[in-house]
């Protein structure tokens, strides 16, 4: 059935026909939307889901660790300060393995006071141990919701899915929501190999000597290893089932292009148009979207931009003392290349929610073109000093 | 594409008329998007509201600064702002207004205007209050006329879907203004 909804609706759809059984949620803007969405799915009947009204985010996150680990699919959803609060949770909910979906709503992080999007609330996270899934429209969120519990219970690590304050969370579209018995098929109810149980008495998250430790952690890089796999089988899967295929990256344009733009969410979704017309005007130009960032797909990245002649990458977002973040890795990922590397353009743009328009792209496109190398590490879009 | 840009005051409802006209282009078979201005919006200040129509999927995802049609919920916005502020020559400004569209001479010399008196449809349909009338359904009415982009019986979906409160005062009100419109091809 289509249906104009907006991006946080999108979410809330896509956790009740995942079946979720637990949502433990505080609101924060502009990702309140989901969860009073959730609170009347499960008022009216339409979800069998537990709804708790937490006092905090940490909270929030601590409750579905707990129902997690008890065996249920939880889902929490959250965004930027909330997200913050909750931050020593996420290391618990990955370390304690556990197939938890929760949706943050890109928010940039205060003060000064801000409701507007980037990606600094996310990126905070990047190494909790959690995957990390960025969204370009509202489809791709309903569906990254039921495909992030699909991978995370295959792999025991949980999954965030990402989208950006406004421009999808408040943003309607029509969106394609599949018919719950359909999606039942996909993603069959979840079945824990331990949990706690008051029959089975086991200990979770006891005392772990020098000893093991480490263990623990290679395990969870060889499950991060082991989701691109997944998160790639699984959304071909996806694909076959209902239309709509996913990977790690998806590229646009890309294979006779001697330039590409390396961006993320709804800023690669905007990014489509300029490279369209760019085309047009005859310019060998291609899109490279990063939608899965951890586990972060490096192999593919240098397989679709190794060789070309230039690689300029749009950052909503900043590690301060370095650079943009996807600019950083991206960079990384051509250490060990042999081939040429191509010369690298690391952008800032739309922090704080400023807009990022096709034309602002272009310019960027633009400026990048017109050079041979970068004058500095990093090129800010837009600053007004 | 179509890009429509609604001025409204906050309470008009311009969020919601965005919404369920994006609903009703949608039934029309349309890609859509809407989406508010993203901000904090406070009762009696201008807000804008934005929608997209197409026949192609929906890539730009930022707001719209070159409309090519505007629509005014306020009449007494014309005097706060400037709503003609990157309209596309010929584009529609379609106002909610009890003047004729001859009396906005200066619009006309490069645009094309309509107008409908919104707020008479929606004190007479009990729609807000005397004072804060809600315009948003009627003018729907206007729109789907002028810019042809869905049906009365489409809009009336999309206003159930968005407006379920007094929903069938809505969809008659907006039948009303997509009879009462007053318009013409000459710019």
């Amino acid at each position: 059935m289509k249906k104009v909804i907006l991006g946080d609706h999108a979410v809330s759809y896509g956790a009740l026909l995942s079946r979720v059984q637990t949502i433990a949620a505080y609101p924060i803007t502009p990702q309140t939307l989901i969860i009073e969405r959730l609170s009347e799915m499960t008022a009216n009947g339409e979800s069998n889901a537990i709804f708790t009204k937490v006092e905090s985010e940490h909270s929030a996150m601590a409750s579905t660790v707990g129902s997690s680990a008890s065996g249920a699919r939880a889902f929490t959803a959250t965004s930027s300060q909330g997200l913050a609060l909750m931050h020593e949770m996420l290391h618990w909910a990955a370390g304690a393995r556990l197939p938890i979906v929760m949706a943050n709503v890109n928010r940039a992080m205060a003060p000064g006071w801000t409701i507007w999007t980037d990606q600094n609330d996310s990126l905070s996270a990047r190494d909790t141990g959690w995957m990390q899934i960025y969204c370009q429209n509202n489809q791709e969120v309903l569906d990254s919701i039921i495909l992030g519990y699909k991978v995370s219970e295959q792999v025991n690590l949980p999954t965030m899915v990402i989208l950006d304050a406004f421009f999808l969370s408040h943003t309607a579209e029509g969106v394609d929501i599949p018919d719950i018995k359909e999606v039942d098929k996909f993603l069959p109810p979840y079945k824990p190999e331990i949990k706690m149980d008051i029959n089975d008495p086991r200990s979770f998250g006891a005392l772990t000597s020098p000893d093991v430790y480490m263990e623990f952690r290679y395990k969870m890089q060889e499950s991060m290893d082991k989701a691109k796999e997944v998160i790639t089988r699984e959304g071909k899967e996806f694909g076959k089932m209902f239309g709509r295929k996913y990977g790690l990256v998806e590229e646009y344009r890309t294979e006779d292009a001697d330039t590409i733009l390396v961006a993320s969410a709804t800023v690669a979704s905007t990014a489509r148009a300029v490279i369209d017309e760019m085309r047009e005007a005859g310019q060998k130009v291609g899109l490279l979207r990063i939608r899965v960032f951890r586990p972060f797909p490096t192999e593919e990245i240098v397989r679709v931009i190794g060789g070309k002649k230039k690689v300029i990458v749009i950052d909503r977002n900043i590690s301060f003392g370095k650079t943009g973040i996807f600019f950083d890795e991206v960079k990384g990922a051509f250490y060990n290349y042999t081939g040429n590397k191509p010369p690298m353009f690391g952008y800032i743009a739309g922090l704080g929610g400023r807009d990022v328009t096709p034309k602002v792209i272009r310019e960027i496109m633009d400026d990048a073109i017109k050079k041979d190398k970068p004058e500095s590490e990093i090129l800010w879009k837009g600053v007004k000093l | 594409m179509i890009e429509i840009l609604i001025h409204g005051r906050g309470g008009q409802g311009a969020v919601k008329a965005s919404l369920a006209l994006a609903s009703a282009a949608s039934k029309a078979g349309k890609y859509v998007q809407s989406f508010p201005e993203f901000g904090v919006e406070r009762r009696g200040a201008p807000v804008k509201a934005f929608t997209r129509i197409s026949d192609e999927p929906i890539v730009v995802r930022s707001k719209i600064y070159d409309p090519d049609h505007v629509i005014v919920l306020d009449p007494t916005l014309l005097h706060t702002i400037d709503i003609t502020k990157g309209l596309k020559d010929g584009g529609w400004i379609i106002i909610n207004t009890e003047k004729s569209p001859d009396s906005f001479t200066e619009f006309k010399k490069r645009f094309k205007v309509a107008t409908v008196n919104a707020t008479k449809i929606a004190v007479d349909n009990r729609l807000g209050s005397k004072v804060a009338p809600i315009v948003n359904t009627a003018i729907l009415g206007a729109i789907i006329r002028v810019l042809d982009v869905a049906t009365k019986k489409e809009l009336a979906e999309g206003i159930k879907e968005f407006v379920p409160i007094k929903a069938e005062a809505n969809v008659k009100a907006a039948n009303e203004a997509y009879d009462l419109v007053k318009f013409s091809e000459e710019a």
